[in-house]
């Protein structure tokens, strides 16, 4: 009796997971070595790729990636970089939401979009030893 | 939290070498010229970033913060930047009143989309659909989607793909030019499209 309830349990979540998979951004551009992790798996990451919070978007020594966030958010990264969407909820009629992302190697540009606009806490890059509040704006950022 | 004492971490440290990673965060010119900032909040220390080229290198010491050059962030970050995706877009479309039909002036701005469009290797485009006060909520909720399934319908017939398309309606929820009840506003009657 236990088992079964934790199997149904179990079901609900992934089947609650599996609801809420949605779309926060595209890959527009991909060169070189581009993966994405997502739930254990490593996935390759070509041009079109659409995006869920969570991803671990990595490049390689050869690699770069261009990302469009839905909240017209732009983040592009350069190689051997690894690039965390930690949190992203967006509502795109009221602009509200939040945004977090982690740089955790490599080069990275960003171009904030909609939530950032609309709110300066919205949107919160991490980095190893700091945490960049952005306030609506164009900026770069390496970790090396 | 953890009790555990960290001093450990020191020796492997001494031991193997570990090195403090070294953080830079470099403000660029905006596009359209207006005041930025970015706020960079290591440990204690805040460091606000509000002038182009305003940057700051975060070390295990103090961040200290300097003047970059567009050569500098060339050379660091040239791929990144190279790999920047084309900003997204906007245009806002005006149907005649009652129907999902376009305005003449608008007819020709929707062959500005396409041309947006062809420039985009993968385009994701987002069609909203509004209507003017005239009529009731149900009847200018369905309106509104028709209109943004025009467009879509349209996007769709000149080469986008369907999964990259989406089309919703929000009725009168959302006026452009707010006005009473039961005006009838050109302006309202629209759809705005995004291009990503």
């Amino acid at each position: 009796m236990l088992r079964i309830a934790l199997a149904l349990t179990i079901a609900t979540a992934l089947f609650a997971a599996e609801a809420h998979a949605a779309d926060i951004g595209q890959v527009k551009v991909s060169k070189g070595t581009v993966t994405i992790d997502r739930s254990g798996q490593s996935m390759p990451a070509d041009t079109g790729t659409r995006l869920q919070t969570a991803d671990v978007v990595k490049t390689g020594s050869d690699g770069s990636v261009g990302i469009t966030m839905t909240d017209n958010s732009l983040l592009s990264a350069g190689p051997n970089s690894v690039l965390a969407l930690d949190r992203y909820d967006f509502d795109s009629t009221t602009n509200e939401g939040k945004f977090d992302a982690s740089l955790r190697r490599g080069t990275l540009a960003v171009v904030s979009g909609r939530l950032a606009k609309q709110s300066p806490d919205a949107m919160t890059l991490h980095t190893p030893s700091a945490i960049l509040g952005v306030r609506g704006t164009e900026f770069v950022v390496s970790v090396q | 939290m953890s009790r555990t004492p960290k001093w450990h971490v020191f020796l492997v440290c001494l031991l193997a070498g570990c090195t403090f990673t070294s953080e830079r965060i470099v403000l660029l010119p905006e596009q359209d010229g207006r005041p930025t900032a970015v706020v960079v909040k290591q440990g204690a220390h805040d460091v606000v970033l509000d002038r182009p080229y305003a940057a700051t290198e975060l070390t295990a010491a103090d961040p200290w913060t300097y003047r970059a050059s567009a050569a500098e962030v060339t050379a660091t970050f040239g791929d990144a930047l190279a790999a920047q995706p084309t900003r997204a877009a906007a245009f806002t479309l005006y149907f005649v009143e009652g129907s999902d039909e376009l305005t003449e002036e608008s007819k020709r701005v929707l062959e500005t989309v396409f041309a947006d469009l062809k420039g985009r290797k993968v385009a994701d485009v987002l069609v909203v659909g509004h209507t003017d006060t005239v009529g009731t909520d149900p009847f200018n909720d369905a309106l509104a989607l028709q209109r943004a399934e025009a467009i879509r319908r349209a996007l769709i017939q000149r080469g986008v793909a369907p999964g990259d398309v989406t089309a919703v309606g929000r009725g009168k929820r959302e006026l452009l030019v707010q006005t009473p009840d039961g005006v009838a506003e050109p302006r309202n009657r629209r759809v705005e499209i995004v291009v990503r």
